[in-house]
This record gives structure tokens, C-alpha cells and sequence, in this order.
């Protein structure tokens, strides 16, 4: 875990804050030190009420995109219907998807515009979608459960991934086949524990997760939780320390 | 002239030698000279806290407006609340009394970790959801700006629940409650038991339930801390001191029948100092007892309790300490990562713990057969002769297995009806109680926080009305019983 910087926990100042705010990210450098500015701000945070204000408005304001991107698409579900509701959450988040009965994708383009085509099929329910680099979150799935013939989903490097969004993929246990898990930074193997309900899993892709530790072990685990399913992306070795072999000497945590 | 210069090198060198260390010294005694110093410089700007008289160090403040006795995870995240609604800054002065700064028997640091929503009362039920939504977030509200992000450590993993054929209707019912109050339950039938799990005996089960989202187990010391830590950043007092007595003020009433009580308002917390007799007598307005195991012992500091029996004053608080055992197992041919939290209806209990094929398992023994509380000493015939027996039954692989390690810790156990007691008693005015949690008190934390705080600052319940936990039922002799408790 990335050391926190200075943690003076006085009687009634307030932590330390700073502005180049440690995201939410487990990245594996470790952070790089204050500058400046930061420990010029530091100091004020811990004289001035006003200034503590400021830091904790700015880190609102950063979540305040993901909240937008993320919002239930209520009306237009009463209004156009569920799937074409689905499909225009995952249009405006920038993925892609493909109704079941069709071949051709729905995508936006590079600026982000999109064909309103999807009103034309309010019936068609959507087999596959593609997620990946998109702002999506636990909340933001609501408005994605309704598919329930969906077989294919790939969340390839989305940040707010994590396990509580694991946790309600339940919804698809019945039809779920493609699951693609790779390059997302919050998810754990208590998250993986989730998928169990995907009893129609075929193919699950976990790799490059940076929280998990052993991700040889975990792959035997998930393999042995989902018998039916193909997990790609982690070796057997990784994790290991080989005491035959030198260079692939990565020290294993145990929990 | 040889040896000369020589001897002049030697005494040149030896002089140099000696004027370096010389040098050191010196310079080691100018570098902490300098930090006195720095730190005297320090004392004297405004804003240490240095004074003139020598104070002992770690008294509480004198006056504090609520006083919560009891650092534990129900403790803080009433102190976390109390900062988070309260309209001003500064607007109350909290302080959290705990008496072991080492939780070394702290009740919130021995749990299992476990939160469910398969409850049979509608405001467990809710108090579970609303808990997990919270920790769902919870670096969206716990989350200081420079700390490290809150890591849980969940395992989304479920619970399921064993039933036998007796027990299966109130299941049934158990699980219409649930489902329209929004937890997400599935039943299962045997055959579909062993099919998902074939490593478990459905011989004796009639039903099964299993929890889908929102259900699992997590680290409570990580909870505990992060509450801690956000209050603190918020400007919560924290006294580590025993409360060894309250001081009141007392006016008489008359009730309806025509009888006379004395209506208590706690004036002053005499909270003492660890290894010591010195103790500080905080003035305060409001008094949370959230003391775990050991609130009836404050309770009994109020003299509720010591009245004639039959009367109002005559009933105490009726929380006591239980002791329950934890025992760490490593089985080989254990199930892997799709063992849930698993609860039979013969009372045992068993989860996965990491990775490496252990598993933490434990019972709650017979009321006859309650152990001593006196210490946290294990049992471990009581594995062997009660739990293991019951497991090798359920659970075939269980068979083989080492016992790697054992815990015990209390239960804050409400002899009553098993359920929380959550509001103010009718003879103390200012002394509002939120313990008897008798083994929920972690999962149901966060939410039973904002609502007692509702309580205290906007005099009712807003948000989940928790008034079948006050404490009239227990003067009324009317319990609320919970059928699913561990």
C-alpha cells in the first residue's frame, strides 16, 4: 500500500490535506513526494477552516462526473422503455453494444456523438456490450439490469469498477457467457467470490488486476468455484516465489 | 629530521583527529541544543498546548456537551454522525470515553465481520441495508482527504441459512419479509442445494436461504478505525479513562396513578485515568451509553435498577456480557472461494477465511450452558465435544481438519429478547442507551449511529423509525423477538 505522506493527528486540527489529492488508485510507484505548493497549502489547511473547505469541495467536485455519469435513467425508462433506456446510458458513457437478433454495433464516435437508431427497436434486448474505458459504477448498473439475455460483457480498464459492482452481476447468472475483468484497479478477490452466481460463465478474462496478489491461486480458485468456465489472463506461477528460479522471485503476501 | 617530521605528522594528525571529534561533539550538543530550541519556539506560538500548569497528560476536557461511553464501532460512528449533522461547526463538543486503548476485549474488534439482511424484523432488515449502502461508500463519507482509501476487505460471499423441517415456515415467512423490503434472498430447495454445493449433506434440510448482494463479511478493525479517524478529523474528543460514576441532579414526578418517582438528569462523568486515581469530573448534557458489554454495569452506576422491584426503577438494564468462542480451522479439501457464510439450524457456524483453505467456525452454546465471562480464556473441548461433531455431519470434507487457532470475545447479550435497545429510559433523562446488540452490533453500526443521532439532535427518528427498539418494552414486559439469531 502507497505510504500516506505526514499524518498529524492533532486534537483538533484537521488532517492534512492537499490538493494533488492521492486518487483512488492503486497505482504500484510509489507517490511521488510534495511539492511546493502542497506543503504551502498544507500549512494553511491546518490554520484556516476555509482553506480545509476548499480541499474537501475539490474532491467533491471530482466525484461529481462520476455521479453524473452514473445517474438512473428513470424517465427515460417510463418514457421509451427499458432496453432503449439501457441503450442510451451505455451510448452516453461512450460504450458500445449489440442487440440480439443484429450484427451491427451501436457505437459513439471519436466526439462522442451517436445515431438515435436504437428508438426504432424499443423490443430488441441487447446481448453484448462493451464497457471498457467507461466511467460505470455499481450504481450506474442499475439501468443495465433489466437485460436479462445478456451474454456477453466486457469492463476492460474501468476505474470505478469494484466489488460491489461484482456483486450485482447476479442479475445475469442465467445468461452471462463473456466476462472481461482485465485492467480494472479496485477489484479484489472478495469481489471475485461474487461471480459464482454466473452459473453460464464460459469465458472470464482477469488479467492485469493489480489488488490481487496471488493470481495464480486465485485463478485455481475461480476455476475450481466455476467449472465450466475458461479463466484467461493470470498463470499458474504468478504469485509464486520459484525457489529454482531467481528472476521470478515476487514476494507473496498471504492474508 | 626523518623521524621529526614523522612524529610532527603523527601529533598533526592525532590533533586533527581530536579537533574533529571535538567538532562532533560539539556539533551533536549545537543539533540538539537547536532542537530544544525548535521546540520551545514551537510551545510558544499560539495554537500548541502548552501551559504553565503542569496538567496530566490525556484528562478529558472539563465540559463537553455528549459524552459517549464506549469506543467501540457503535461509539464512534454515533461521535462520526453527531460531527456529520450537526448544522454548525463546531456546533457540539463530543468526547468518547474508552477505557482499554489496546481493544483488547473490545467486542468490535473479536467479530467475525459478518453482515447480513436475513433477519425476521423489518428494522433489522432495514438497519442492514442501510449499513451496507453505507459501507458501499464508505470512502464517499469516511474517506480523510490525504489518507489512504478505506479497504474493507469485503467478500461479497453471501449467507446461507440451513433449515430443518420445522423451521422452514418461519423461513418462508422470513423471506417474504425480506424480499419486500428490498434484500435480495433467494430460496433454495435441497436438490438445488446440492447442486450448487455438492460438498454440503442436505440430509435433515427441508430449505435453504441464501443472500445474493449486500451480504458477506469484512474486517471490523478497518470499520472501527476509519470512524475513528473521520471523527477525530472532525473535532471528536477521544479520552482513553474508565467512567467510574455519574453525579445527577434528581426532581420528583408524579405519574398518572398517582405514584412518585425521581426523574434522574446526569449532571457530571467522573471519568478516571488509566493506572491512576485521579479522575475528572466532564460536565455534559447528553450521556450514550454505547459501553457493550459493559452497560449494565453503567447502567448500574445510575441506579437504574436498584429500585423496589415491580416498579419502574426496580428493572434493570438487562445487558450482560456472554462469552462466545471462535475457532480458526485448516481443512484441506475445504470448499474454495464459493463458500458462503454458512448457518446451520443446529447453531454452528462457518466462513472462509483468505485463501489458503482456513475457515472460521464456532457455536452459540445452550443457555444453561453459558461459559464464565470473568476472562476471554477458549474452550476448546467445546469444539471438540459440541461444534465438530455437528460440522463432520453437515459438511462431509470437515472431517479432516487442524484447529489452528481460537478467540473468544462478549457478546453484548439483551437477556430480554435478544434485539437492540435504542433510545432514552423514562427515569434518566439524559442518558440514551444503543447497545444490546447480542452479536449484530458491527453490521448494524453505521445506520443505528444516524439514527440515534437523529434522536439526540432532531428528536425523532428520520430516516428509520427504530421506536420498537426503545426501552418501554422492556418496563412493559413486551418482547420483540428476532427469529434468526446466531
Amino acid at each position: 500500500m502507497a505510504a500516506p505522506v505526514l499524518c498529524q493527528m492533532r486534537r483538533r486540527c484537521p488532517v492534512v490535506a492537499y490538493l494533488s489529492v492521492v486518487r483512488r488508485e492503486y497505482a504500484s510507484s510509489p507517490p511521488s513526494p510534495p511539492s511546493l505548493f502542497s506543503r504551502f497549502l498544507f500549512q494553511l489547511n491546518q490554520h484556516f477552516h476555509d482553506v480545509e473547505h476548499l480541499i474537501n469541495w475539490s474532491s467533491w467536485l471530482r466525484n461529481r462526473v462520476v455521479r453524473r455519469k452514473n445517474v438512473f435513467y428513470g424517465y427515460t425508462q417510463k418514457r421509451f422503455g427499458v432496453n432503449v433506456a439501457a441503450a442510451y446510458y451505455i451510448l452516453g458513457l461512450g460504450g458500445g453494444f449489440r442487440f440480439a437478433g443484429h450484427s451491427d454495433w451501436f457505437r459513439p464516435d471519436s466526439r462522442g456523438k451517436f445515431s438515435y437508431d436504437f428508438l426504432n427497436t424499443p423490443n430488441s434486448t441487447i446481448e453484448e456490450i462493451d464497457l471498457s474505458r467507461t466511467l460505470i459504477n455499481h450504481a450506474g448498473l442499475e439501468n443495465i439490469v433489466s437485460q436479462n439475455e445478456l451474454r456477453s460483457l466486457s469492463l476492460q480498464g474501468c476505474p470505478e469498477v469494484d466489488d460491489w459492482f461484482l456483486a450485482r452481476l447476479h442479475v445475469f447468472g442465467e445468461s452471462l457467457q463473456w466476462l472481461d475483468l482485465s485492467h480494472c484497479p479496485h477489484i479484489t478477490v472478495g469481489g471475485l467470490a461474487a461471480l459464482q452466481h454466473l452459473r453460464k460463465l464460459r469465458r472470464l478474462d482477469v488479467s492485469s488486476l493489480p489488488r490481487l496478489q496471488n493470481p495464480g491461486l486465485v485463478r485455481i480458485l475461480l476455476e475450481e468455484m466455476l467449472p465450466h468456465c475458461e479463466v484467461i489472463g493470470a498463470d499458474y506461477e504468478q504469485g509464486l516465489i520459484l525457489t529454482d528460479n531467481v528472476e521470478e522471485a515476487e514476494p507473496v503476501r498471504h492474508k | 629530521p626523518f623521524k621529526g617530521s614523522v612524529s610532527l605528522k603523527c601529533f598533526a594528525l592525532t590533533f586533527k583527529k581530536d579537533m574533529q571529534s571535538v567538532c562532533v561533539s560539539v556539533n551533536a550538543d549545537l543539533e540538539s541544543q537547536f532542537k530544544a530550541f525548535r521546540e520551545k519556539a514551537a510551545a510558544a506560538m499560539p495554537g500548541s498546548d502548552w501551559s504553565p500548569i503542569q496538567v496530566t497528560k490525556g484528562l478529558p476536557p472539563e465540559r463537553a456537551d455528549i459524552v459517549i461511553v464506549g469506543g467501540g464501532v457503535m461509539g464512534w460512528s454515533v461521535a462520526y454522525w453527531l460531527k456529520k449533522k450537526e448544522k454548525v461547526r463546531d456546533g457540539v463538543r463530543v468526547l468518547v470515553v474508552e477505557k482499554d486503548p489496546t481493544y483488547s476485549q473490545a467486542s468490535s474488534v473479536l467479530s467475525c465481520g459478518g453482515i447480513r439482511q436475513q433477519f425476521s424484523l423489518k428494522e433489522n432488515i432495514l438497519l442492514s441495508l442501510a449499513s451496507a449502502d453505507f459501507l458501499k461508500n464508505i470512502n464517499d463519507h469516511l474517506g480523510v482527504v490525504n489518507e489512504d482509501p478505506v479497504d474493507l476487505q469485503f467478500n461479497h460471499s453471501g449467507y446461507l441459512f440451513l433449515a430443518s423441517p420445522d423451521v422452514a415456515p418461519i423461513m418462508e415467512e422470513n423471506y417474504t419479509i425480506q424480499r419486500d423490503l428490498g434484500a435480495k434472498v433467494i430460496l433454495l430447495s435441497p436438490t438445488q442445494l446440492k447442486d450448487r454445493f455438492p460438498w454440503i449433506n442436505t440430509d435433515g434440510i427441508a430449505l435453504a436461504s441464501y443472500g445474493l448482494e449486500n451480504e458477506g463479511w469484512f474486517d471490523p478493525w478497518t470499520l472501527l478505525n476509519a470512524f475513528r479517524c473521520k471523527a477525530m478529523s472532525m473535532g471528536v474528543y477521544q479520552c482513553f479513562g474508565e467512567v467510574t460514576g455519574f453525579r445527577c441532579s434528581s426532581q420528583k414526578a408524579e405519574t398518572t396513578d398517582g405514584d412518585f418517582v425521581n426523574i434522574k438528569r446526569i449532571k457530571y462523568v467522573d471519568v478516571r485515568m488509566p493506572n491512576s486515581l485521579e479522575y475528572q469530573p466532564v460536565e455534559c448534557a447528553v450521556v450514550v451509553n454505547a459501553a457493550g458489554a459493559s452497560s449494565g454495569k453503567i447502567a448500574d452506576m445510575l441506579g437504574i435498577g436498584h429500585g423496589p422491584k415491580q416498579t419502574m426503577a426496580g428493572i434493570p438494564l438487562p445487558v450482560e456480557p456472554r462469552k462466545r468462542f471462535v475457532y480458526v480451522v485448516h481443512c484441506p479439501d475445504g470448499p474454495g472461494l464459493e463458500c458462503p457464510f454458512l448457518i446451520d439450524y443446529s447453531g454452528f457456524y462457518l466462513r472462509r477465511e483468505g485463501l489458503g483453505g482456513n475457515y472460521i467456525t464456532g457455536m452459540s452454546p445452550e443457555e444453561t450452558e453459558e461459559p464464565d465471562v470473568s476472562n476471554l480464556d477458549v474452550d476448546h473441548d467445546f469444539f471438540h465435544d459440541k461444534v465438530w461433531p455437528l460440522l463432520c455431519h453437515r459438511l462431509p470434507p470437515f472431517e479432516c481438519l487442524k484447529v489452528s487457532g481460537a478467540w473468544a470475545g462478549y457478546y453484548d447479550y439483551n437477556t430480554f429478547d435478544q434485539n437492540a435497545i435504542v433510545g432514552t429510559h423514562p427515569l434518566v433523562n439524559n442518558m440514551f442507551f444503543v447497545t444490546g446488540f447480542s452479536g449484530h452490533g458491527l453490521q448494524q453500526s453505521p445506520a443505528v449511529g444516524r439514527a440515534v443521532v437523529e434522536l439526540i439532535l432532531d428528536g425523532g427518528f428520520q430516516t428509520i423509525d427504530l421506536s420498537a427498539f426503545d426501552f418501554k418494552r422492556i418496563l412493559y414486559h413486551e418482547p420483540i423477538l428476532e427469529r434468526n439469531i446466531v
